[in-house]
């Protein structure tokens, strides 16, 4: 945490206490702290910040905890989430504490914690993997798969061990076909901004008024219903989920999507390129036919304007 | 709610003579990202340009108003424009994206911008989304079928096709006119059209058809608070005649009524694929 405090005196200039009130913002309400019992000694221990200047002018103790569990992979995931730049420091500042994460954390066991972003697949030949991403599920409340290697393998698909120096270290398998996975965020990394919403959804879905968990639990049920659909994604999904069962209306959304460049729009329909494909799920999630919820979608305004508002984005 | 949430409905056709000439109806949607371009709302805009067969469209990232105006009119079949959405963000590098589509694109944007696991960049850079009235689309060789096999017309010579009043018709180079009625080509539509519960682009910062409106204008919905801004400064800046859209002829009644219609019939749809196996049926999209 040290080490973030400081990164953050770097990029935003110690003087620059710029952060809008959470209050001052669109939809998203501070609940009223009584209304939710610090059930864990993390809850609090946020008051202590070191940054003396910077510190928010109202301690903020009823943050939600996060941690990223780093299994098989190559960090994108984590990359991706500091690309939210200053959004970043605005989700750690008002809504997450981050309580693990070997990249940015001085924390060396995995702590309890409310949301769990694991990133990369299990090596099934790694004990300390193993047995790791098990007291994930025990520690954490919510287990988020974020990237394709963690939901789906992805390019660890394709591993066949052999490779300098520990040759025997074969079998990478999605986290969800050793534990109940609560939530998908496929793609190659996820987009920043979903990364983002998924924080901003999960800490209302934790910490908010009834409405406000009424939306977060509207928004982030498909991406439930992708954990439940299982651990193998392919382009084909395309093919097998979206053209087979007669929904594919030739958008050409899952073209933009892919990472890769693996597919193209040919006469209104993708035509994948399956020796590219990475098996990172993207095309498929961000298919408007693979789910359209219309009770979170027909809301699109105001949700931006909210997350908008979250980060501190508001107005023009 | 069958033609969404909007500020205002109005009657409108450009008042520039050059979109005019070659535009399908009132010219709104090439003149509303020429105003944005010029004015620099948007940096450039997702639309359909000509492909390299007669009719087949190919979405291009326009940056000028030349690039605009060699893409208006409608193509009675598939524009993939979601395609270039992250290209134009990531690849082209703009900042403000304006993007055309149908109601099935223009769900297929907001969730890109509500869930953009694939679409890092996008969401917060789309300046202008303007959705058009869609009731179904052909696939290309569909299209192909009814133009050349139906309406006895070369693809090659036709320089604009139009459906409405339940025809479809096609114009000739040589001003012969090919009519059939609607009813013939409904078989060429793509399936996937028939799930669709959209037919006015409610999902749109601004959506447009001919439905509604007098023969050369075009029937508007302003729908969201981006939309109404740019909207209104074009109308200050004269971009557009405007007529109240309840003093005009078909009206408001009947896109309602077309509406309805596409959404019922989908519903239908979507209930019978529900029980379409034995104790299987098929996927719902909508959950």
């Amino acid at each position: 945490m040290g080490l973030l405090s400081r990164l953050k005196e770097i990029f935003t200039g110690s003087q620059q206490a710029s952060e809008k009130k959470p209050e001052a913002v669109a939809d998203i309400k501070r609940p009223v702290t009584a209304s939710k019992p610090a059930k864990k000694p993390e809850d609090v221990k946020v008051e202590q910040k070191q940054d003396g200047k910077n510190k928010e002018d109202k301690p903020v103790v009823n943050k939600i905890t996060v941690g990223h569990v780093h299994m098989s992979g190559c960090t994108g995931c984590l990359v991706s989430l500091a690309d939210n730049y200053a959004g970043l420091f605005k989700i750690l500042d008002d809504y997450a504490d981050l309580v693990y994460c070997l990249t940015l954390a001085d924390v060396r066991h995995i702590p309890e914690m409310d949301v769990a972003l694991v990133e990369g697949s299990v090596c099934l030949q790694d004990e300390c993997s193993v047995r790791e991403i098990k007291e994930t599920r025990e520690k954490a409340k919510v287990v988020v798969a974020l990237g394709g290697c963690a939901a789906y393998g992805n390019i660890t698909r394709f591993c066949r061990g052999g490779q300098w120096n520990q040759p025997q270290q074969e079998s990478f398998v999605p986290i969800g076909d050793l534990i109940d996975v609560d939530l998908y965020l496929p793609s190659c990394p996820p987009g920043a901004e979903a990364i983002r919403n998924v924080c901003v959804m999960a800490y209302l879905l934790l910490q908010g008024n009834d409405d406000q968990k009424a939306l977060a639990a509207a928004y982030l049920k498909p991406l439930m219903d992708l954990a439940k659909r299982g651990t193998e994604a392919c382009g084909c999904d395309l093919m097998v989920d979206v053209i087979n069962q007669g929904l594919c209306m030739g958008c050409g959304t899952c073209a933009a999507s892919c990472p890769v460049r693996a597919i193209t729009i040919e006469y209104g329909r993708p035509n994948i390129n399956r020796d590219m494909c990475i098996k990172c799920g993207a095309c498929y999630a961000q298919c408007p036919r693979s789910f359209f919820n219309f009770d979170v979608m027909n809301q699109f305004e105001g949700i931006t304007e909210a997350i908008d508002g979250a980060m501190g984005k508001g107005g023009q | 709610m069958v033609l969404g949430n909007y500020k205002t409905a109005l009657s409108a056709r450009s008042t520039d003579a050059d979109i005019l000439k070659c535009s399908q109806d009132g010219g709104v949607v090439t003149q509303l990202f020429a105003y944005a371009l010029e004015e620099g709302i948007i940096d450039g805009a997702i639309v359909a340009g000509p492909g390299d067969e007669p009719f087949k469209p190919e979405p291009v990232v326009a940056m000028s108003k030349e690039e605009l105006l060699a893409a208006r009119g409608t193509r009675y079949t598939i524009s993939p424009n979601m395609k270039l959405i992250k290209e134009a963000t990531r690849s082209y590098g703009l900042d403000k994206v304006g993007i055309v589509g149908t109601p099935c694109q223009m769900q297929a944007l907001r969730k890109a911008q509500l869930y953009p696991m694939g679409m890092r960049s996008v969401p917060d850079k789309i300046a202008l989304a303007i959705g058009i009235f869609c009731m179904e689309n052909f696939p290309y060789q569909g299209l192909e079928t009814i133009v050349e096999d139906h309406c006895n017309v070369k693809m090659e010579s036709a320089v604009k096709m139009d459906i409405g009043k339940g025809k479809f018709t096609v114009y000739t180079e040589r001003g012969a006119v090919s009519q059939i009625p609607l009813k013939e080509t409904h078989k060429y539509e793509q399936p996937g059209c028939h799930v669709c519960l959209d037919y006015v682009a409610n999902l749109s910062d601004i959506s447009t058809g001919s439905v509604g409106s007098p023969d050369g204008w075009s029937t508007v919905f302003v729908r969201t608070k981006k939309g109404d801004d740019i909207w209104s400064k074009a109308i200050t800046a004269g971009c557009f005649e405007t007529k109240d859209i309840a003093s005009v002829k078909p009206g408001l009644d009947l896109v309602t009524k077309l509406a309805t219609g596409k959404i019922d019939k989908n519903k239908k749809t979507l209930e019978e694929r529900a029980t379409f196996g034995v104790g299987k049926g098929l996927r719902n999209p909508y959950i």
